[in-house]
C-alpha cells in the first residue's frame, strides 16, 4: 500500500486521483478500523458461543467481510478495484439499513449484537454514515477512460 | 487495570486529536510534532498493557482474557500504524486521519476497562 502513496506524494500538483489521497486517506483508514475491528468481533463470536445466536454472528462475518472487502478495494487503483469497491459499500449501505431497522423494531428476534445493529449505534453510528462518504468519494475518483 | 492511566490516555489522546482537529481546519500537514505528541499517547498505552500484563500474571486478569488481549493489541497497533498511513499523505487530510484514531483509542480503552471489570463480552 506504501509504494502507491508515496509515489502519489512527489507530485506537487496534486493532480492525480489516486483513491488513497486527499480525503480517501481518512476513508480508508476508518474502513480498515472497521475491518480489523469487526473481523475480531466475529471471530470471537463464532470461536466463543456460535451456538447462542448463530444467524447473528454469520451475519457479523458477513459484515467483517463486507468491509475487508470495501478496505481493500478502495485502497487499490484500477476500474476492477473500483468496481469491486461499488460492490461492497452498496452492500454495507443496504446491510446498516436492512439490519438497523430490523433491530430497531424489533419485527425479528435478533438476539445479538452486530457492527450494523440500531443502524450502528454501538459504533457512534459511523457504520451508518460511512457508505455514504464511501459512495461521495467512488463518484469522485471514478476512473476516466 | 489503573485508573489512573485510564485517565490520563483518554485526556491525552482527546487533547491529541483537538490538536490535530485544529491543524486539519488550518490545513496544516501531519508534521514532526504530531509524531511526538502520538508518541507520548503510544507511550502511555504501552505503559497500560505492560501494567495489564504484569496484573493478569501476579494477580487476576479479566474472566476473558482472550478478548482483552485481542483488545489490548488492537489499542497498541492503532496509533503507529495510523501515524504511517497519516504520514504518507502530505495534506490535511493526512492529519484528519490522526485525528480519527486518536478518537478511537479513547473508546477503545473505556472498552478495555469495561472488559477488565468483567463486562459482557461482544
Amino acid at each position: 500500500m506504501s509504494e502507491q502513496s508515496l509515489s502519489g506524494d512527489r507530485d506537487p500538483e496534486g493532480e492525480r486521483v489516486t483513491r488513497t489521497s486527499g480525503p480517501g486517506r481518512l476513508l480508508v483508514a476508518v474502513y480498515a478500523v472497521f475491518a480489523v475491528a469487526a473481523t475480531a468481533r466475529a471471530l470471537y463470536q463464532i470461536l466463543t458461543k456460535f451456538d447462542d445466536a448463530p444467524t447473528a454472528y454469520l451475519l457479523s462475518a458477513f459484515a467483517a467481510a463486507v468491509y475487508v472487502v470495501a478496505t481493500v478495494a478502495l485502497s487499490r487503483s484500477g476500474a476492477a478495484s473500483w468496481r469491486i469497491a461499488l460492490t461492497a459499500v452498496v452492500v454495507e449501505m443496504v446491510g446498516v439499513l436492512v439490519v438497523g431497522t430490523i433491530t430497531v423494531t424489533d419485527v425479528v428476534d435478533f438476539p445479538a449484537d452486530t457492527v450494523w445493529s440500531d443502524y450502528g449505534r454501538g459504533y457512534g453510528f459511523v457504520p451508518l454514515v460511512l457508505p455514504v462518504f464511501g459512495l461521495l468519494w467512488l463518484r469522485r475518483t471514478k476512473a476516466r477512460p | 487495570m489503573v485508573d489512573i492511566l485510564v485517565y490520563a490516555i483518554v485526556g491525552s489522546s482527546l487533547l491529541y486529536a483537538t490538536w490535530a482537529l485544529v491543524a486539519v481546519v488550518r490545513n496544516q500537514n501531519p508534521r514532526e510534532p504530531f509524531v511526538i505528541g502520538a508518541g507520548v499517547v503510544e507511550l502511555l498505552l504501552l505503559v497500560q498493557m505492560v501494567v495489564a500484563f504484569v496484573v493478569m500474571i501476579v494477580d487476576d486478569g479479566p474472566s476473558d482474557a482472550a478478548l482483552f488481549i485481542s483488545y489490548l493489541l488492537f489499542t497498541v497497533l492503532l496509533l503507529p500504524v495510523a501515524l504511517f498511513w497519516a504520514l504518507a499523505e502530505k495534506s490535511r487530510w493526512g492529519t484528519s486521519v490522526l485525528v480519527f484514531a486518536a478518537l478511537v483509542v479513547p473508546a477503545l480503552v473505556v472498552r478495555l476497562q469495561d472488559i477488565w471489570d468483567g463486562a459482557p463480552g461482544v
